[in-house]
């Protein structure tokens, strides 16, 4: 079947069956493999991508329902090749990952906070990764990573939504 | 290494270079990679904890669309060996699909390949398997008893082990004694669960006579036991290390999973890729932690002083074995913790029976050991009245002790325990903690404070395999690291193993840079396939900072030699009057010097410049053995284990609504101390990583089973992981006691936090019930558990 | 976890919908899909076509009707979370969407995709109980109107027809007196399918009486389950403590409870009876804090 998806920022058409899920239409059709099956029942987070700006498991979605939203995955959060956004660069100034299995999906949910939340309390940051689960860092440095993106994204004046 | 150096690079903030390409999506998991001409497989279980195969009809399957083979046991055993076993027990036969009966739910029963994963699972689905059920046992008290059904009736019992040892006068001490107690406690079967599921793809080339092999691996002697398995020479097997594994925490060793995927491609002469799915995982794919119940009996005086303890530990390890009995082994060598106790009577038991199998599970078998012996310390305390504190600290081994010889051989190499529990005691403001546990008691809330001081054997001697298996006599233990130098002066090193998110890249390129007074950011690191690798044993038993880093600097050393005895026969000086700084060497005498490049360009190109004998260019490697390594066990079963010994100090306030029962932790302070820290950040992420996963096997994580031998856990909605509410904050508080066998005086930290976690949730939950007359002796210590407990006792309906 | 294949159609209006259910057997719908995707990838579901009505824009809203609020079945429920008058006239259901899945499920998932999958431990199932709450259900031959308190039969089990579609929930507004709403849960983990939660509303006459009270219990049955008996025994009085727990205790007295890996039956049931007591009693409070004066 025929869906028109909009992923990044460009148009992408595809051919998949009905029972193709989103997560695997990104990963196999489209070849953006950032995003990633953990337990392809709704629970890790690991498979988060935005849908029209908000946190979506995609491996809760079949890409046929897709067409219509604009779906970012983690490929479409850097800025350029090789260059991070300020988001991406604070996990990496706080080390808030180990594997990097969960950390699209993390990052995915925290830019989505930060663009709604230019302020987010620890409570807040915990409340919108709470949906994403890590085996790996026990969660601390993570929130250190996103709360310092914010406070990173004021300094700089930055619009969110920009980042 | 004594006294605390200073160091250039190594304790010093680095960013972790790997980190980069996961935050933006780029990095390579195994489930990333496609060769060309790829199939898909997807495996059939048994839906019986124990049953005969009497009939597999395959035919609908085979005559779908898109479908490659459909493949059972006896097909699969009659083409390669069984896989390995990691105690005596040959007739223990494991192959990665069950043969003529299946001996778990879940069990591995036909593999089917086919051009999509999806295809492969609608095939699966016309698959006809006909099953007569047999007897099963669950139970590892009753797999133990002659009489029970033995899993593998080839090898006449469940009993893979039965060990006693013996070490140091226990009858005698037990005898002199003024206070004993006894008591009982069951770490619940559970496992570190990464959230990507093993998976492999192998792709055999007939024309190069290659097996290549990509995997989510975390396994010491990964291709030779696939080239043991599948009959073929090692060097006919390519491991990519180069794969990022999802988290692994000791469980990826996935040996089933690549013999059969090998098999398979060799079968089909195409790639085969097998990634589980999460019902597969969780209940095929091997990797459950222990299932341990442990009886111990602790002799000790009027002031608390342990003097000598029995522990019996049995062990439900589940249908078949890979390393997992081993896990009664490691613990040997901290069998005591950190204290003094003089003489120990272990027996380790380890039983087969109708459940999925284990796997190494982080710490390997110490996590539930500290949290049997740290329950006996509070019960002593108890007993006495005395403070928990101050027992554990007339019992621990003093700092002027170390190296301290604990009663089963091992030589804790160095610590200093009272200092990181005073420095935690101070920090946490002790009398305060106790206070607001008070005020929360007089609110109306149950609350306590629990405590746990344990040890993190690190650097992987793993002599408990000859301990346990006197037929394996492996006394090596290594790691390597391999140092290049190009013609235009950039350094490249080369590592041996994969990684799960350690930071091994940056670890290594920090050690290296500590020797050659280089930045570390400026080096690469690459990692080598199977077939280019030295010898490596994989990051397991928390050795890599002092096995990896200590390889890395040993070959950042030698090269460092190499380069000031180039300059040196410049000058026709013997090389020690030269000074080494930021890779060139300078005389001091007359200030003269040879820089990095002027270096690099006399050993890739003026070979008439070269000290005779030098072989040219700037390539070296080390192969770094095991500090204290290479013994073999004495026959009353004494052996050195791991070289380097951290501590870690637990204190935890946790207050219970007495109506609901769910505890809820109000503070959490560890002193951690694993010697001298490489990278800051990485141990910090250890140790919290590590306490995430401790929480979760106290409070919430079960593989739990049916009467049936079903797997009531199977996926996410039942198993429960931790998330970001779940995991309170932690304060870690820092100590450096540096190891003596190091190059920096590093150990490992790999495991910390978890090996305590358990024990000290376990003991706040306990303090905190204690008033009302309860104890929980079992993990996972479940919110309804407790919330039934307080109600009977205060007998409420 | 694949599911198996099937069909897949996008009708634009709920008549279209209806037959297209009522013409095949294996046909499904799906709208928010976080239930039913799961089912799929565990091959629990095997429909062999799904009819997807998410984007039928004539069942997504949330309409004030003075005495009821209607909401479509497709509305999200992220979009009813946010909603005003969702946050003014029903502020039981306002208390317990935060409480349904996580933010990323609730972006999707619909309020009428939660009321038909009949999960005994959902929140919005309870609230639709404890309010007394009507469910429109619309199949090939036409409407009807189902009440929630006889629409859970079971665990999954609802009385939706075959071939049915549920099409609006009608929510009633307390229109007399001060209002309060309290909810409680309690799961292993923050988001988790609730062990128990109970969902209470209570409207205080000009004396601070009670003038009306509706309180259920979830996760503990198979079922939500209102205490009609409690509403009966405390209408009329102040809701002190002591006798809102006898009412409590004694309403809860014969319920049957689940007993499963996660909780015993008697944890439920215990723990029923005091959610259920902390729920009228924030609820009073907050009746009596005027948040909801009319």
């Amino acid at each position: 079947m025929r869906v028109e998806l909009q992923v990044n920022g460009r148009r992408a058409e595809v051919d998949v069956e009905p029972r193709c899920t989103l997560l695997d239409c990104l990963r196999d059709t489209l070849g953006l493999e950032g995003t990633h099956a953990g337990c392809e029942h709704g629970v890790c987070g690991a498979c988060t991508i935005l849908v029209d700006g908000e946190p979506a498991r995609s491996c809760l979605m079949l890409a046929v329902q897709a067409d219509g939203h604009e779906l970012t995955t983690i490929e479409g959060l850097s800025l350029g090749p090789g260059e991070l956004s300020v988001l991406q660069d604070a996990f990496c100034e706080t080390h808030g990952l180990q594997c990097g299995y969960c950390t699209p999906g993390m990052i995915l949910a925290a830019h989505a906070l930060l663009a709604r939340t230019p302020q987010p309390t620890r409570a807040d940051i915990v409340e919108a990764i709470s949906g994403n689960l890590c085996r790996c860092t026990g969660y601390g440095q993570i929130v250190e990573a996103i709360a310092l993106a914010a406070e990173r994204l004021r300094s700089a004046n930055i619009k969110t939504g920009e980042t | 290494m004594g006294e605390v150096a200073s160091f250039k690079y190594v304790s010093r903030k680095r960013r972790v270079r790997e980190d980069r390409r996961f935050v933006s999506g780029q990095a390579t998991y195994v489930g990333d990679v496609t060769p060309p001409g790829t199939r898909h497989a997807a495996v059939l279980t048994s839906p019986y904890a124990s049953a005969r195969i009497v009939k597999i009809d395959a035919s609908e399957a085979l005559a779908m669309p898109g479908v490659d083979a459909v493949v059972e046991g006896r097909e699969l055993a009659a083409a390669t060996d069984p896989l390995l076993i990691g105690v005596d027990a040959p007739l223990v036969k494991r192959y990665p699909l069950a043969v003529g009966r299946a001996r778990y739910a879940g069990e591995w029963v036909a593999a089917v390949v086919a051009e999509t994963r999806a295809l492969a699972e609608d095939a699966r689905e016309k698959i006809r398997v006909a099953y007569e059920e047999l007897p099963f046992v669950l139970d590892a008290e009753a797999a133990y008893q002659p009489s029970s059904v033995p899993v593998h009736p080839e090898h006449g019992s469940n009993v893979l082990l039965d060990r006693p040892f013996v070490w140091g006068e226990v009858d005698a001490t037990f005898a002199a004694a003024p206070h004993k107690l006894a008591y009982r406690v069951k770490w619940g079967r559970s496992a570190t669960v990464p959230i990507e599921t093993f998976g492999v793809v192998a792709s055999w080339d007939p024309w190069r006579e290659m097996l290549d092999v990509w995997a989510s691996i975390q396994m010491p002697k990964f291709a030779d036991q696939i080239a043991r398995a599948l009959r073929m020479p090692m060097n006919q097997v390519r491991v990519h290390q180069d794969v990022d594994v999802g988290g692994s925490y000791g469980v990826k060793r996935g040996i089933k999973h690549t013999v059969l995927a090998g098999f398979l491609s060799r079968k089909l002469g195409a790639p085969v890729k097998l990634i589980e799915d999460r019902l597969e995982n969780m209940r095929g794919g091997d990797m459950h932690g222990p299932e341990r119940t442990f009886d111990v009996e602790l002799a000790f005086d009027g002031t608390g002083l342990v003097h000598a303890m029995r522990m019996r530990a049995i062990d439900n390890v589940g249908a078949y074995a890979g390393r997992s009995p081993l896990q009664l082994g490691k613990p040997v060598g901290a069998i005591v913790g950190p204290y003094r106790i003089e003489a120990v009577a272990y027996h380790a038991i380890a039983v087969t029976s109708n459940k999925t199998p284990q796997e190494a599970v982080r710490g390997f078998g110490q996590a539930p050991t500290n949290y049997a012996i740290e329950t006996g310390l509070d019960r002593v305390a108890e007993t006495l009245a005395l403070d928990r504190l101050e027992v554990r600290r007339r019992n621990f081994i003093r700092a002027d002790e170390f190296p301290y010889l604990i009663p089963s051989g091992t030589t804790y190499d160095s610590g200093d325990y009272h200092a990181v529990v005073a420095k935690t005691v101070k920090h946490v403001d002790w009398d305060a903690l106790v206070a607001e546990r008070d005020k929360l008691r007089a609110g109306g809330h149950l609350a306590g404070v629990g405590v746990a001081s344990c040890l993190e054997p690190s650097g992987a001697n793993s002599s408990f395999e000859p301990l346990l298996n006197p037929k394996n006599t492996t006394t090596t233990w290594m790691e390597s690291c391999r140092i290049m130098v190009d013609a235009l002066g950039a350094v490249t090193l080369t590592i041996h193993t994969t990684s799960a998110g350690q930071g091994h890249e940056t670890l290594a390129a920090t050690a290296a840079g500590e020797a050659l007074d280089i930045d570390p950011d400026r080096m690469r690191v690459v990692r080598a396939t199977s077939l280019e690798s030295l010898p490596s044993n994989s990051p397991v038993g928390s050795r890599m900072a002092i096995m990896l880093g200590g390889a890395a600097y040993r070959a950042g050393q030698k090269l460092r030699d190499k380069l000031v005895a180039i300059a040196a026969h410049q000058w026709g000086m013997p090389a020690a009057q030269l000074h080494y700084r930021n890779g060139g060497a300078e005389d001091p005498a007359t200030g003269r010097a040879l820089e990095w490049p002027d270096l690099i360009l006399i050993a890739h190109r003026h070979y008439h410049l070269m000290p005779p004998d030098m072989e040219p260019g700037l390539a070296v490697s080390h192969v770094l053995q095991v500090p204290t390594g290479g013994g073999l066990p004495s026959p009353d079963g004494r052996i050195q284990m791991y070289p380097c010994f951290s501590f870690e100090f637990h204190v935890v306030l946790v207050s219970i609504d007495p109506e609901i029962g769910r505890p809820h932790i109000h503070r959490y302070v560890v002193g951690h101390d694993c010697g001298t820290v490489i990278n800051p950040d990485i141990v910090r992420g250890m140790t919290l990583g590590g306490i995430a996963h401790g929480l979760g096997a106290a409070l919430l994580e079960e593989f739990a089973f049916d009467g049936e031998g079903q797997l009531l856990t199977q996926s996410f909605m039942d198993y429960l992981l931790p998330s970001a509410h779940e995991v309170p904050e932690v304060e870690i508080v820092h100590h450096v006691t540096p190891s003596p066998h190091t190059v920096f005086g590093q150990k490992g930290s790999g495991e910390s936090g978890y090996l305590g976690a358990p024990a000290a949730i376990s003991s706040a939950i306990n303090d905190a019930v204690r008033p009302l007359g309860i104890r929980f002796e079992a993990l996972p210590i479940r919110i309804s558990a407790i919330g039934d407990a307080i109600a009977r006792a205060k007998g409420l309906p | 976890m694949k599911p198996v294949a099937f069909d897949y159609v996008r009708p634009t209006n709920v008549s279209e919908a209806c037959a297209l259910l009522a013409g095949d057997d294996g046909a499904r719908i799906i709208a928010g899909g976080q239930t039913l995707i799961p089912l799929l990838a565990m091959r629990l579901a095997r429909p062999t076509r799904l009819v997807d009505i998410a984007r039928i824009a004539d069942l997504a809203f949330v309409r004030d009707e003075g005495e009821d609020v209607r909401i479509g079945a497709v509305t999200r429920q992220s979009v009813a979370e946010r909603d005003p008058i969702v946050a003014t006239k029903l502020p039981l259901l306002a208390k317990a969407l935060p409480w349904v899945g996580h933010k990323a499920t609730r972006h999707r998932g619909t309020v009428g995709g939660s009321i038909a999958n009949a999960d005994p431990a959902g929140e919005i199932p309870l609230v639709a109980v404890t309010l007394q709450a009507t469910i429109t259900v619309q199949d090939a031959a036409g409407s009807t109107e189902l009440a929630a308190g006889a629409f859970y039969l079971g665990p999954m089990i609802t009385a939706l027809p075959e071939g049915a579609i549920v099409t609006h929930i009608r929510f009633p507004v307390w229109q007399e007196g001060r209002t309060g709403a309290g909810f409680h849960e309690v799961s292993a983990r923050r988001s988790d399918f609730a062990f128990v939660a109970s969902a209470a509303q209570v409207a205080l006459d000009a004396d601070g009486r009670c003038a009306a009270l509706g309180v259920g219990i979830g996760g503990a049955s198979d079922t939500p389950v209102r205490l009609d008996a409690v509403s009966e025994a405390l209408v009329g009085s102040r809701l002190e403590e002591t006798e809102v727990r006898e009412a409590v205790v004694a309403a809860t007295a014969n319920l049957e409870t689940v007993d499963d890996l996660h909780a015993s039956a008697t944890y439920r049931k215990r723990v029923a009876a005091t959610l259920a007591r902390r729920a009228i009693l924030d609820a009073r409070d907050e009746a009596l804090g005027g948040r909801h004066a009319r």
